[in-house]
């Protein structure tokens, strides 16, 4: 963490930069302490008792503390939310090509976008309103007499998102600047600022805890719906749950970072090889695994080319794509039901 | 005590079971036979509510299984279906614990673990409880799928053709764990293809065609020539069979000619 905020094109220690993180931690405890005690707190600043001293420059702590910092944190909370929620939909749909983009949610979130930069209108919104839209929609036209079967849904989610990416598509055509519009869609996090942070870490640190508690019930499921209801299981609730949970943390991350492809499908599946199919063990792992691998990539993407930034999805699948192929030629079993 | 009353079901407009009663108390087991499609598979998931009726009760202790939720019913009654494989690589115990889906909230208790240790045992899958479930034999695979019907404590235990993947040997160690639950108490419908096993195991026997219940009693009373022949639209021949002290049901065939060399 602190070694990829410290990496970048202005050269900090990370020795610095802990200590510049440090100290805002600190200000910010002091800061909260400050409103519950604040004769305590007004008495730590009065005496100057600061854990470490001052050896840096203002603008390095700008640096640190308003730039790279949050699109540190902004990079994990999308790999988080991106790996968590591929888990979760290949799980629910038993099928190992599901991703979090796989029922239409990007082309919708695409669409919104596309739309947003057209007009002029806010993208972060639009985007997010978009994918929340086509979820709907798609969850909807699955619906047969109160169930949703689950290959009706991937079919559905398939046909509204070819409709959704031609339209948006159309609209990269007639534009009169398209290239924001394709660097939108390549995603990336060049514009992670703290704001972006609040606004997303709520919405996906809750549903991803919140998904979480779907474990034992996914488990259950892996083995068929029908054995799943034999034990109890009400599993037209469960997907409904499950897929408004994955849809509003893919939502929430893709708004902020365009579409990031390739986390979302791989590391759930690198995860389920190293721990199992567990999703109690599983959840977890990738949530963890994702950021971790989204932090690492996104620093490679704004180190690797001198004053250039490479979008981030470029780099996940230059990396994931062979490791993963090598851990599926070390595997000799087949790999999914 | 299981009791279904003028049970009719089906999917959509079609009806696959038309108006079934019967009735299976503790200690029983009842073998439900009849041809492909005569609505067995049906009967079972109607008494679990996975499929709803359309008219007619199902009554477990007495209770309407209409006013039950899902979890409530599979704390009585458990399916044992004809698992062929799983391909996800959980180990035995997991599966097993799987069982106690409707008794967790939240995590599982060291008691919720004991029941599953016993059930394991009863169906001898202690020794694999830690082997991934991938890499186990049918007949291994099928007694950890009863161990998960076990760790739900039923009072009902309903089989869909258990055994008809197994090999004889197989097919008599699942049947004797299943009698002997039954013996313990538990109230034991079985859906039997082979009509010699269920003339073996089976207390009371309904043969189903075409959705009808068009016959039950015992064994004696129900596998009669005349009965199988309007189900199954074939002959043939009853026999005692002096050795198990059960009937010994024989298709009667034309001997094959030469002319088929």
């Amino acid at each position: 963490m602190i070694s990829n905020t410290a990496i970048g094109s202005t050269s900090i220690s990370p020795d610095v930069t802990a200590k510049i993180l440090v100290t805002e931690i600190f200000e910010s405890i002091l800061e909260i302490t400050g409103k519950i005690f604040p004769s305590v707190a007004a008495n730590v600043q009065a005496n100057g008792y600061y854990p470490v001293e001052k050896t840096w420059t203002d603008s390095q702590e700008v640096i640190i503390s308003d730039i790279r910092l949050p699109r540190v944190l902004l990079a994990a909370l999308v790999g988080a939310a991106l790996s968590t929620a591929g888990c979760a939909m290949q799980g629910l749909l038993k099928n190992p090509m599901a991703d979090p983009y796989i029922i239409g949610m990007s082309s919708g979130a695409a669409l919104g976008a596309s739309i947003a930069f057209v007009l002029l209108l806010p993208v972060q919104l639009l985007s997010f309103v978009g994918a929340v839209i086509t979820i709907f929609v798609v969850y909807n036209i699955s619906k047969i007499g109160g169930k949703v079967p689950v290959d009706t849904l991937l079919l559905s989610g398939i046909a509204v998102g070819s409709l959704l990416a031609a339209l948006t598509s159309l609209i990269i055509f007639i534009s009169h600047s398209p290239h924001q519009i394709i660097f939108w869609l390549m995603g990336g996090l060049w514009t992670a600022s703290w704001d972006k942070v609040k606004i997303t870490s709520v919405m996906i640190i809750f549903g991803v805890l919140i998904l979480y508690r779907f474990a034992w019930s996914l488990n259950v499921m892996l083995l068929g719906e029908e054995q799943a209801q034999y034990l109890g299981i009400n599993i037209e609730q469960v997907k409904r749950y499950v897929l408004v949970l994955s849809a509003l943390v893919t939502a929430a991350a893709v708004s902020v970072s365009g579409i990031i492809g390739f986390v979302g499908l791989i590391i759930p599946h690198i995860m389920r090889i190293i721990v199992g199919p567990d999703h109690r063990i599983l959840f977890p792992a990738s949530t963890l695994m994702g950021a971790v691998f989204l932090v690492l990539c996104d620093t490679f993407s704004r180190t690797i080319i001198d004053s250039v930034e490479l979008p981030v999805g470029i780099v996940t699948a230059m990396f994931g794509a062979p490791f993963f192929i090598y851990l599926l030629r070390k595997r000799r079993q087949s790999l999914y039901a | 005590m299981l009791e279904i009353r003028d049970l009719s079901a089906g999917y959509g407009h079609r009806h696959v079971l038309d108006q079934i009663s019967l009735k299976a108390s503790e200690g029983e087991v009842v073998g439900i036979i009849g041809p492909n499609g005569s609505g067995k598979t049906t009967l079972l998931k109607t008494i679990t509510k996975v499929l709803e009726p359309i008219s007619g009760t199902v009554l477990i202790d007495g209770m309407d299984v209409n006013e039950m939720q899902s979890t409530q019913i599979a704390k009585k009654v458990a399916v044992v279906s004809q698992v062929i494989s799983i391909n996800f690589e959980f180990t035995v115990e997991d599966i097993v614990l799987m069982g106690r889906t409707p008794y967790i909230k939240g995590s599982e208790t060291v008691e919720d673990i004991n029941i599953v240790t016993d059930a394991m045992e009863k169906t001898n899958t202690l020794f694999l409880k830690d082997r991934l479930i991938t890499q186990l034999s049918g007949g291994e695979l099928q007694r950890v799928i009863i161990a998960r019907a076990f760790a739900q404590n039923p009072k009902i235990l309903l089989l869909d053709e258990p055994t008809s993947h197994l090999d004889i040997t197989n097919q008599i160690d699942i049947f004797n764990l299943v009698k002997h639950a039954s013996r313990k108490g538990m109230v034991v419908v079985a859906v039997i293809h082979d009509l010699n096993l269920a003339a073996y195991y089976c207390d009371k026997i309904c043969l189903l065609q075409d959705g009808k219940l068009i016959s039950a009693g015992t064994p004696g009373q129900v596998l009669t020539p005349s009965n199988i022949e309007r189900a199954f639209n074939i002959t043939v021949e009853v026999i005692p069979n002096e050795i198990t002290n059960s009937l010994y049901v024989i298709p009667v065939l034309e001997p094959l000619h030469d002319t088929l060399h």
